[in-house]
């Protein structure tokens, strides 16, 4: 696993100690190790060369900010600069005066646009549309087939018909005008940017539909290429935005910096999932920490909200806080943690965990292995698993197939759970009955209640900035449990809410 | 919502687990005789875990191996078996396959970068800009930057040690060093002869796997072999009617299930009709599926422990990817290789201007062998992977 940039920049900037600014060789230093984060993360190299520049003009002589250790305000440009280059003016959807709006999917074999134009029809459903789709695939076998099916899920018809895509996209506009649809979503063949004869079609596609917007599909797993296909599809097809697919996957997704720098169109959507709700519009400032490779907290929350039950998990951390989580409660959540994927893409989603923990290659099957031993325990035990002595140990480990020292391991890892979490729900007490008070009337407060404020805090011993400056854009991170300060975890907490 | 606890119980829990496993990975090599296998784990669970679930063989069908006679596996419930394409009409004609030379295909790309590196080859003595150019060819062909800076590295000390300096021959060094890395490599298709030999693709979505288990089928059927094909991708909407599509291009039978129906019930259904029917190997298709879906990965687990069940013999398992997949495609090839022993690659879409590097980092360092490369769209564009082509082509 990748050493996060944090702890390399810790590194580097550990022997500045007090200097009061960052000199032009620190900034060189930290530079090339962002290089190299951004290049593994698919980043294209020009891309990378304009992005190092543009921190570097940045960085050199900033004064060091009180707040912000010099790792943490590196970073924090950094990140500024990422979520800055995908970001930029965001997408708004306006539709056409004189109906339908429509919509042209273009991009290479393979990257989603059958399945994503389902999910964009969907989407203009949900805004009260209705959508026509095309099938302009003709190359592929059964890609119509395929749009007819998906549209059947959503309700949506779908025109075809077995002619040649220019004619197929000419008579459905027809049809949608006809029929009286306000959005036609053309759904073309896939092809390679170097294929001239297809890339002429697809631009005769565009001349006889004149489309409003024009959508390139980016599979987030494309490395260096992206760049070239970006640039031959938009000089073609003059590209409105893009739409990064595939997002669900573990991949950095550095191709969407370098689609969107080619491009200096939005990315619009993005794509999460092989469900067809799986699509919202894009979110830049959580991209850019997920291709820094910094964890990215938020989609953690939003994987936990689709599976956890909220009040069973409201209740089961009020718990923790009140040191009352037993052994029962501890298997029950891992169960629906489970359900959020492996377990090594969730513990790098949490970066700042300490070292050690961060460097064992995390298998699935020791949660089974966990589950195993917990359930070898007497419901006795699970209640307090303080009374297990050698011999229960022994029979544990039979019973679960493990041995005796990874019964103890176990037992030793919980107990230092809960301590420090009752040392929290101790810490937080006071904060939440303040937060109580001051919330009061926002709606804001019950919620919090249970929760007690009680969130793992910002790294390196290190302070959100105090409210009011702007370092809203400062990446997100998580130290050890054991560096948990409990005022840390509130301002965690509160930044979180906010930026959601 | 509050946030936090969210955040609390997810970090409470991995920290746990990873505590634990720690612990259990620093004692594993004192208890090594100690640590039950994973077979032995799962009856270990046995007693609280949910009981294993008994991997379904269509409970109609008799598991011994159907005798020539009463050929009649087929009666199993969801599987539709197509008949076989009639020989006086068959809907496609089958076009001549024509196989396309690696070189003249990857040329089409070439020519967009021709001349990336050429600046080198007339220099005399690399400077410290050059040798980082020289990285940055290989970054940008995808080999990722961990197996450039290693490859460099290991040529500086060769040019060092060979007294070479000039920009052609430190090329020619390079490109020496990574034909070296590719040699020697089995990339022979493993078909046991008087076995149902199963072939299973497997890959991420979108990488070319129908595709590709057609125009394999088209091979097999031109090398006088009988292939079966097996709609095991019942996820897509389609995927199915695809395949049945390229088993009729190539004349070559199509087993398929229902849309949403077990994958594993239909790829047994295919085994015992390939068995039923005198079919030497059964080309079995799978959903594509992103590697960090742990649901996902077993069912693929299973899919294939399915598959190797008597008749079936599973000789290859070949992971299918992108030429235009990144450094993910080696997080793919990891995870791939331990759900389902991956014994091959196929890199498709290399036509384009993407250079597949990636697979380059994988065949090094996992030592999976590149099997075969798809070319363009049409049946005949799959050829055997030329791995000194392949090596020249990273550089044009």
């Amino acid at each position: 696993m990748f050493q996060t940039l944090t702890d390399k920049f810790e590194g580097i900037f550990g022997r500045l100690g007090k200097k009061g600014r960052l000199t032009e060789e620190d900034v060189d230093e930290a530079l090339r190790e962002i290089r190299l984060a951004l290049l593994e993360a698919d980043v294209n190299l020009t891309v990378v060369r304009g992005l190092r520049d543009r921190i570097r003009a940045r960085a050199v002589g900033e004064e060091i900010h009180k707040a912000l250790n010099p790792a943490q305000q590196v970073i924090k440009i950094v990140n500024e600069e990422l979520t800055a280059s995908l970001g930029g003016e965001t997408m708004r959807i306006t539709f056409a005066a004189r109906p339908p709006t429509v919509v042209l999917m273009a991009g290479l074999q393979g990257s989603g646009k059958t399945t994503t134009s389902a999910k964009l029809a969907r989407w203009f459903k949900s805004q009260g549309r209705n959508p026509l789709m095309v099938g302009a695939d003709l190359q592929r076998p059964a890609a119509v087939e395929q749009l007819r099916t998906l549209g059947r899920q959503i309700d949506v018809p779908v025109f075809s018909e077995p002619s040649d895509p220019v004619a197929v996209a000419a008579a459905a506009l027809e049809e949608a005008r006809r029929t009286g649809r306000d959005v036609l979503i053309v759904d073309t063949a896939g092809r390679l940017a170097i294929d001239e004869e297809l890339m002429e079609e697809v631009r005769r596609i565009s001349d006889t539909v004149q489309p409003h917007y024009t959508f390139l599909v980016v599979d987030a797993m494309t490395g260096q290429d992206a760049v070239n296909t970006a640039e031959a599809f938009h000089q073609r097809l003059s590209l409105d935005g893009v739409i990064l697919t595939k997002l669900d996957g573990d991949a950095r997704g550095g191709a969407a910096l370098s689609v969107k720098e080619v491009v200096g169109r939005p990315i619009a959507f993005a794509a999460t999932g092989e469900k067809l709700e799986d699509f919202d519009l894009f979110h830049p400032d959580r991209m850019a920490s997920r291709i820094l490779g910094m964890g990215d907290v938020l989609t953690l929350i939003d994987k936990a909200e689709q599976v956890y039950e909220k009040e069973q998990a409201e209740e089961a951390a009020a718990r923790m806080l009140e040191g009352q989580f037993t052994l029962d409660d501890f298997l029950e959540q891992m169960q629906q943690l489970k359900k959020m994927g492996p377990l090594g893409g969730l513990l790098s989603m949490l970066p700042g965990l300490p070292k050690e923990l961060r460097n064992v290659n995390i298998d699935d099957r020791e949660l089974a292995r966990v589950e195993a031993i917990i359930k070898s325990m007497t419901p006795t035990e699970r209640a307090d698993p303080r009374m297990i002595e050698a011999s229960r140990r022994a029979r544990i480990a039979k019973g679960s197939g493990t041995n005796p020292t990874q019964v103890a391991g176990l037992v030793t890892q919980f107990t230092e759970m809960q301590k420090m979490m009752k040392k929290l729900g101790g810490m937080g007490t006071k904060k939440a009955r303040k937060d109580k008070k001051a919330n009061k009337g926002k709606g804001k407060g019950g919620s919090r209640v249970t929760g007690k404020g009680g969130v793992p805090a910002l790294a390196g011993g290190g302070r959100v900035t105090p409210k009011g400056t702007k370092a809203g854009k400062a990446p997100l991170m998580l130290p050890g449990l054991d560096r948990i300060d409990a005022k840390d975890l509130d301002a965690l907490a509160d930044e979180l809410d906010r930026r959601r | 919502m509050s946030t936090a606890v969210w955040i609390l119980i997810i970090a409470a829990i991995l920290l746990v687990v990873a505590g634990a496993a720690f612990v259990a990975t620093r004692s594993r090599g004192r208890d090594l005789e100690l640590e039950p296998t994973r077979d032995e784990r799962r009856t270990g669970t046995g007693t609280v875990a949910p009981p294993k679930p008994v991997e379904e063989a269509p409970a109609s069908v008799d598991t011994a191996v159907p005798t020539e006679a009463d050929a009649v596996p087929v009666e199993i419930e969801p599987a539709v078996v197509e008949a076989p394409p009639v020989a006086e009409a068959p809907p496609t004609p089958m076009e001549p396959l024509v196989k396309p030379s690696f070189f003249e295909r990857l040329g089409k790309a070439r020519t967009a970068f021709s001349g990336y590196l050429g600046g080198l080859v007339g220099r005399g003595k690399l400077t410290e800009d050059d040798w980082e150019e020289l990285e940055e060819a290989l970054i940008q062909a995808d080999v990722g930057v961990a197996t450039s800076m290693s490859l460099i590295g290991d040529v500086r000390d060769l040019a060092k040690g060979a007294g070479a300096d000039s920009g052609e021959d430190i090329l020619g060094l390079l490109k020496a060093r990574m034909h070296r890395e590719l040699e020697g490599k089995d990339r022979s298709l493993t078909l046991d002869e008087g076995k149902t030999n199963v072939w299973l693709f497997v890959g991420v979505n979108g990488v070319g796997k129908t595709t590709t288990i057609g125009k394999v089928a088209r091979r097999l059927v031109d090398e006088g072999h009988k292939p079966l094909l097996a709609a095991g991708d019942t996820f897509r909407a389609a995927a199915a009617e695809q395949l049945t599509t390229w088993g009729e291009r190539a004349g070559a039978e199509v087993v398929r299930g229902n849309e949403g129906g077990d994958p594993s019930a239909v790829i047994f259904d295919g085994v015992q009709a390939a068995a039923a029917r005198g079919c030497d190997v059964v080309l079995a298709d799978t959903a594509g599926r992103l590697h960090n879906k742990t649901n996902l990965m077993e069912e693929l687990s299973k899919v294939r422990r399915v598959a190797g069940r008597e008749p079936g013999h599973v000789s290859e398992v070949l992971l299918v990817i992108d030429a235009t997949t990144g450094q993910n495609g080696m997080s793919q090839a990891k995870v791939f290789t331990e759900a389902v022993e991956v014994t091959g690659v196929v890199l498709t879409k290399l036509d384009g201007s993407a250079k597949g590097g990636i697979v380059f980092a994988i065949e090094s360092e996992l030592g999976i062998p590149v099997k075969l490369v798809g070319l363009g769209e049409k049946a005949g564009d799959l050829v055997d992977f030329d791995a000194p082509a392949f090596v020249d082509a990273l550089f044009e």
